[in-house]
């Protein structure tokens, strides 16, 4: 279990990166950090990581947003099961085609963030909260290539 | 399987959250489990600042100093006359017969995270449950209206900020006495004074103070100054933007306030909860 310390890890990163500060232009743009570090996990790692760590994750992310409890706990717990049924296909994938299937996967996990927000909150968030998920599949080359690194030196398979 | 089970869990927590907001001690659980890395993203920005402050030299401490001590007895000239005029209100009131105003106390906290998401405004400070901090508390900087305290933690609170989209202050334009609402405008650190009439008597310049109205802010704390008067054609209302005179974001530092009713008369009942 000590190798697979990188995991809990990582996810500590991604939780700090979601904390920065940024300006208001970069909001919107901001990328879906745990998001991405929850799939690249699920692909590489299915044994260890899944949908109630996505579902944990979630739960998480909601306390530090603020947002209702549960709300990011669903979005996570589908971007992890997607992600778990097709994992063998999608790990052999050309890194290009990798993020194409990101973008879409994160829009709809910021889609249903967005549906739960404009139904049970009080303002209506604007669509350019899906910039996100372009954000983040344009880093997601680079965020495969340093956490498969961090995999291999943690010799972790 | 999994997944089914996780959904129902799901939808269980948004609905309970949703219509009661129960869950609130699952909350203050996770984010203690939260609250060290969102201080660790800080820990940088607060070291670097200790290695300037010590590298910085002695003639730059000294000049600060100096300033400092100038300034403190500026303030303490000024502390005299307001607190004559305090008395003669005081008195005046109590001629008037009205309720006399309530004197608040004071404490700083640390800010320890900014959190700044599409659609929402706020900061994590190091004061909690152990330090009185309460539920609604009002948040202030040295220059006006920062927020107020939206979830306790025993060590950390989460504060919403007035530039939130969700949040809104009961406020009034020092100059007429017009009273309004001050909503937080998404994506600009702006407020916006909602339901003000075209004909309405607000300029450019006009001070904003809390009106005291909803009995959470204490009356009389600068909130903002009107940046911009739009009166569209056909339109009931004018659209009126606020610039909040606090430093929100630029400091480090806030004063929470506790009315003195607070500290005497035992805990106010927590006041209503905050939409989500």
């Amino acid at each position: 279990m000590g190798k697979a310390a990188v995991i809990p890890f990582s996810f500590a990163m991604a939780f700090m990166l979601t904390a920065i500060p940024v300006p208001d232009w970069a909001v919107s743009w901001l990328p879906a950090w745990v998001a991405l570090v929850l799939i690249y996990w699920c692909l590489a790692t299915p044994g260890y990581v899944g949908v109630l760590t996505g579902w944990v994750l979630g739960l998480l992310l909601d306390v530090m947003h603020g947002s209702i409890l549960g709300q990011h706990a669903l979005g996570l717990s589908v971007v992890a099961y997607v992600t778990l049924i097709y994992h063998q296909r999608v790990r052999i994938f050309p890194l290009v085609q990798q993020s194409i299937l990101i973008a879409l996967l994160l829009f709809i996990y910021l889609a249903i963030m967005l549906a739960i927000y404009n139904t049970l909150g009080s303002i209506d968030y604007g669509y350019n909260y899906l910039f996100g998920a372009l954000s983040s599949a344009l880093l997601w080359p680079w965020l495969f290539v340093i956490l498969r690194d961090l995999r291999r030196r943690a010799a972790l398979v | 399987m999994r997944l089914v089970a996780c959904v129902i869990l799901s939808f269980i927590c948004i609905s309970i959250d949703h219509s009661h907001s129960h869950l609130s001690t699952v909350r203050k659980t996770l984010s203690a489990a939260i609250y060290p890395l969102q201080a660790a993203v800080y820990w940088p920005v607060k070291a670097g600042g200790g290695l300037v402050e010590h590298v910085r030299g002695r003639e730059r401490l000294i000049a600060d100093n100096d300033r400092l001590r100038e300034e403190n007895l500026m303030l303490r000239s000024k502390a005299q006359r307001f607190s004559a005029l305090q008395k003669e209100n005081r008195r005046l009131r109590e001629l008037l017969d009205s309720s006399a105003q309530l004197d608040q106390e004071f404490g700083v906290a640390d800010i320890v995270a900014i959190q700044a998401t599409a659609g929402s405004r706020q900061m994590v400070i190091n004061k909690g449950t152990r330090s009185q901090v309460f539920l609604g508390q009002p948040l202030i900087d040295a220059y006006g209206v920062i927020g107020q305290v939206a979830e306790v933690g025993p060590f950390s609170s989460t504060a919403i900020l007035i530039t939130d989209p969700k949040h809104a202050l009961p406020v009034q334009v020092n100059r007429s006495g017009l009273q309004a609402i001050a909503v937080g405008v998404d994506r600009k650190d702006g407020l916006e004074l909602q339901y003000v009439p075209a004909n309405a008597d607000v300029r450019i310049g006009d001070l904003v103070v809390t009106s005291g109205l909803g009995q959470r802010f204490p009356a009389g704390f600068p909130v903002g100054e009107v940046t911009a008067v739009d009166e569209p054609q056909g339109d009931a209302f004018s659209n009126i933007v606020v610039t909040p005179s606090a430093q929100i974001g630029r400091g480090s530092e806030v004063l929470l306030v506790w009315p003195r009713s607070e500290i005497e008369g035992g805990r106010m009942s927590a006041v209503t909860d905050i939409r989500h």
